[in-house]
């Protein structure tokens, strides 16, 4: 592990620029994570980047809790908080501010064209965050089945993430993967 | 996701009468102290699995009555198209209305405190165990099945994009996801020049 400020101050340059283009969450930005710390900063293999997903999955609260783990192999504790203070402080002003100012914004025009106009752009990036990490965990038969498996389940019928999660991880366990 | 509604189905039915002997049913509690804002959102915090947004309605609007329905699905709706994740920018703005800048960091203290604790546990275990090769065919298995989440999430919506024969949505959503998945461009330089360009369209069509 390295912990010298040099990273410190890389981690949180990165997850401050990064915070401002997470539209929809943490999630959106789970292919620009993989693509910065796995294949230009090398702090992660593949492997530990899909584990790291997982692990924060599995973990109750908000998904940007993926980003604690993340800091937290490459610089320990403190570079846990230093990630997540970095992904959550400038939107979290931003936030704050706006939610200040909220009812000007009230019924605004531009209010429904921005929200439209994200939709797509959301769904691309959302789309991209499920190859990554489809194509990052497992390149096997059965892996490839249970993806498609749970998105064929979840798309008709209301599926809770822990069942399909503890389904997965027992075929895992099974040595099937 | 879709998947973060599924608490919902526990409810009893939101259209459920008033019980007319509550004349109070309608109206709104005392705005929460700080400890009361810390902790309403730690719970939610940690009730949630795959999203929180569910449980944030149900404390909110359900059990301490602190805001309406109305004002709830208005300030979520204006979360939704601020950057970051919509439940840390609620808890921002539902705990600065009440108790200014101090409630907004007491309510995001208690959404994010808890589970970083538990993730920084998580990863301390992983640092040691993460070998094995038993729990990284486990692991395997959870991010197939968490890929297999968020394409069902795209699937559903996918399907209000491409009616009325849309051609500009579903392209710029092809953009986006060759420029990040196929091309590995960087995510700012992606969405500088798309996020623009769908906002203008959709300003056009209005």
């Amino acid at each position: 592990m390295k912990t010298g400020g040099g990273t410190l101050l890389t981690l949180a340059v990165f997850f401050a620029t990064t915070s401002l283009f997470a539209i929809g969450g943490a999630n959106s930005a789970v292919p620009e994570m993989h693509r910065y710390a796995v294949d230009v900063q090398h702090w992660l293999s593949n492997r530990q980047f899909s584990d790291a997903f997982a692990l924060a999955q599995l973990t109750p609260g908000p998904n940007v809790i993926i980003v604690t783990l993340i800091g937290f192999h490459v610089a320990g504790v403190i570079g846990g908080l230093v990630t997540t203070l970095a992904m959550c402080g400038p939107t979290c002003v931003f936030a704050y501010f706006v939610g200040r100012a909220s009812d000007r914004f009230k019924g605004a025009a531009w209010h429904g064209a921005l929200s439209r106009g994200l939709v797509p752009v959301t769904l691309g990036l959302t789309a991209s965050s499920a190859t990554v990490i489809a194509t990052t965990s497992s390149y096997s038969w059965l892996a490839l089945a249970i993806t498609l498996g749970t998105a064929i389940t979840a798309f008709f019928v209301r599926v809770h993430p822990l069942w399909a999660f503890a389904l997965a991880a027992v075929l895992g366990l099974a040595g099937l993967v | 996701m879709n998947s973060s509604l599924i608490p919902a189905a526990n409810e009893p039915p939101a259209a459920s009468p008033l019980p007319a002997t509550d004349p109070t049913a309608e109206s709104i509690s005392a705005p929460p102290s700080l400890a009361e804002l810390f902790i309403a959102f730690a719970k939610i915090s940690l009730s949630g699995f795959g999203g929180v947004l569910a449980w944030a309605r149900r404390m909110m609007v359900d059990e301490r009555k602190w805001m309406t329905a109305e004002q709830f699905n208005e300030a979520y709706a204006l979360c939704s198209f601020l950057p970051g994740g919509n439940i840390i920018n609620f808890s921002v703005i539902f705990g600065g209305r009440f108790r200014g800048a101090l409630g907004s960091a007491a309510a995001l203290a208690g959404l994010l405190g808890p589970p970083m604790v538990l993730i920084l546990i998580i990863g301390a275990i992983y640092s040691h165990y993460g070998d094995l090769p038993a729990l990284r065919r486990a692991l395997t298995g959870v991010a197939s099945a968490a890929a297999g989440l968020m394409m069902a999430t795209v699937a559903k919506m996918v399907q209000p994009l491409f009616r009325n024969r849309a051609i500009v949505g579903p392209l710029i959503a092809i953009a986006t996801f060759v420029a990040i998945s196929i091309m590995h461009w960087p995510l700012p330089l992606v969405l500088l020049v798309i996020v623009p360009v769908s906002i203008a369209y959709a300003w056009a069509q209005a």
